[in-house]
């Protein structure tokens, strides 16, 4: 593989692992768009341990995920009580607070605005990536299939309900969130062995938009969605690049289009049960 | 000093107040947050400045640059809404979002991503009020945006429009049993939201002088700040919110410095809606909460 062809892997993996962090709160029903915030922490919380304390990169990514992990779980408390937008936007303003926490602050260790240089020399192999993204789809598939899976689905389609059946929603919502919290960190933290190079704006509002995006274009409600999503997104720039300056306007005009023809995804629950596919069946749908 | 502050709050939070209403106007009737709001303002500010490029005066080329804006936000009301209607409120949203990037990446490509400005529309003339210093500008701009507000809540609450707005935002089905033509309110209300994103960004464009295909998404998302601190759906509540923002956001860098800027705004954002998320006004009835 050339050089070209590694860099988009990396890119994809990163992607891939960044739906699934949006996608683990969401399949409980939380729209989460400040998860560029998590992902800014394991990011700069790795890059400082490897580069300030000379800790190696697969505990400093561990740290960096359990450290953006808790802070999740103490964003996940007040956000209980919000739904729908209004938790959207309460994430997004914790997204922004995270920035311009890295933005302004610890400007000695990280660079502030200015951008943090110099992590490591050589860019991380994209086996490393591809080895997280593995681990947590393997996760995520036995999570999928286990009972907390299947709660997981119930508290997403009818949270009234999946709690009289004894379902532990707090708890649940809460882990979900820390779960995505947690990807996102070591997201973050490969991303920023990856590049070596971080600053404050690249985890900005559009960054959390574009993990939302990889997941409600692919389907929310099942993991894979997240993944096809993230290759769609990943790829598309790549393949359209005859479009020039366009790029971005055709970006935008693929996205209405794709809501329009299946707001719920490409890719959806139904499509994984064996007889999805038999022709009777899809004739009968309405 | 401190009231000379106090004023430059109100002035950008009256640019907030306006967003924080044309994102009010369509989560109050309909439920729907459009984040293509933000490039809506950009675009009115961009439109206006191509039209007083083109010769026009002032008084043509802004409210042409808000019926261009209210026509771009029809547009999205026929795509981004009426087709998912029924889906979930994030679908929407997800379709807006992509008209923001479309919007966006469209305006850079035709107006070049370097910022320009108005050019000199009055002789600047300056007012001492006490201790307040106030340019003649500012008092237009300021004047502007009372009248806006001022006409819509009339509008809203005395016009025959404005009253099938508030029974579409009450119950769309009881609405049209009842006679209301949701056909005619909802583009009425979308139009009228994306005519108020575009004067606010003609106003926000003349009061600090940038125009560029960049300016919208801070103001954007601070509009929804505002909105979210006023209490959602409630245009009254939206002013109150917009203004709270706008002072926080200038007090806190003229007694905090410029870092603590943003945190003031969006700690306040993330507090209104975890301690009080049904605004400060609290109008936020009880159906409203199952969004």
């Amino acid at each position: 593989m050339s050089i070209y062809h590694l860099d988009l892997m990396s890119a994809l993996g990163i992607n891939v692992l960044l739906a699934l962090s949006v996608y683990c709160p969401m399949v409980t029903g939380q729209l989460s768009i400040g998860n560029a915030g998590f992902m800014a922490i394991g990011a700069y919380i790795s890059a400082m341990l490897t580069v300030h304390l000379h800790i190696p990169l697969f505990p400093a990514l561990i740290a960096a995920g359990v450290v953006a992990g808790f802070i999740g779980l103490l964003v996940g408390f007040p956000a209980l009580r919000l739904k729908g937008l209004f938790l959207a936007m309460a994430t997004l303003g914790f997204g922004e607070i995270v920035r311009n926490f890295f933005m302004n602050f610890l400007e000695p260790l990280t660079g502030g605005a200015y951008g943090f240089r110099g992590i490591g020399n050589d860019p991380i192999s994209v086996f490393w990536i591809w080895g997280w993204v593995i681990f947590f789809l393997i996760f995520l598939h036995f999570l999928s299939r286990s009972r907390l899976g299947l709660a997981m689905l119930a508290t997403h389609d009818d949270e009234t309900v999946s709690e009289l059946m004894g379902v532990n929603i707090v708890r649940l919502k809460i882990g979900a969130f820390g779960l995505g919290a947690f990807i996102a960190g070591v997201a973050g933290g490969l991303f920023a062995h990856y590049y070596l190079y971080i600053e404050p704006e690249f985890f900005n509002v559009w960054k959390s938009i574009y993990m939302v995006l990889f997941v409600i274009m692919g389907g929310m409600l099942t993991f894979w969605g997240g993944v096809m999503g993230a290759a769609i997104f990943t790829l598309l720039p790549e393949f359209t690049r005859i479009l020039h300056d366009w790029r971005g306007a055709f970006f935008g005009l693929v996205i209405i289009v794709l809501m329009i023809i299946r707001p719920s995804g490409i890719l959806t629950r139904d499509m994984f049960r064996w007889d999805y596919w038999r022709p009777s069946l899809k004739e009968a749908k309405p | 000093m401190f009231l000379q502050q106090l004023f430059n709050g109100i002035m950008l939070g009256s640019t907030y107040a306006l967003i924080a209403i044309s994102f009010t106007l369509l989560m109050g009737v309909l439920n729907m947050l459009n984040f293509a709001i933000g490039e809506l303002f950009m675009l009115g500010a961009v439109f206006g400045l191509t039209f007083v490029n083109f010769g026009m005066p002032f008084y043509v080329a802004f409210p042409l640059a808000m019926i261009c804006t209210g026509c771009t936000c029809l547009i999205i009301e026929r795509v981004s809404f009426r087709p998912l209607r029924n889906s979930p409120p994030s679908v929407p949203l997800l379709s807006t979002m992509g008209f923001s990037i479309l919007i966006g990446s469209t305006a850079e490509n035709i107006w070049g991503s370097e910022r320009s400005q108005f050019p000199q529309w009055i002789e600047p003339v300056d007012f001492h009020i006490g201790p307040v210093l106030i340019s003649s500008t500012e008092l237009i701009i300021l004047a502007a945006a009372v009248v806006i507000m001022i006409g819509l809540d009339l509008f809203i609450q005395r016009t025959r429009i404005g009253r099938g707005m508030r029974a579409v935002a009450e119950n769309i089905d009881t609405a049209s049993i009842l006679g209301v033509d949701s056909n005619l309110i909802i583009p009425a209300a979308f139009f009228a939201s994306g005519a108020l994103a575009g004067a606010s960004g003609i106003l926000f464009g003349l009061s600090f002088s940038i125009v560029s295909p960049f300016m919208g998404m801070e103001p954007g998302i601070k509009g929804i700040a505002a909105m979210i601190v006023g209490g959602m759906g409630n245009i009254r509540g939206a002013i109150v919110g917009g203004m709270l923002i706008g002072i926080i956001e200038v007090l806190s860098v003229g007694y905090l410095g410029a870092t603590a800027k943003d945190f003031a705004v969006y700690g306040a954002l993330f507090l209104a809606l975890v301690i009080r998320p049904q605004g400060i006004l609290g109008m936020l009835q009880a159906e409203r909460e199952r969004i």
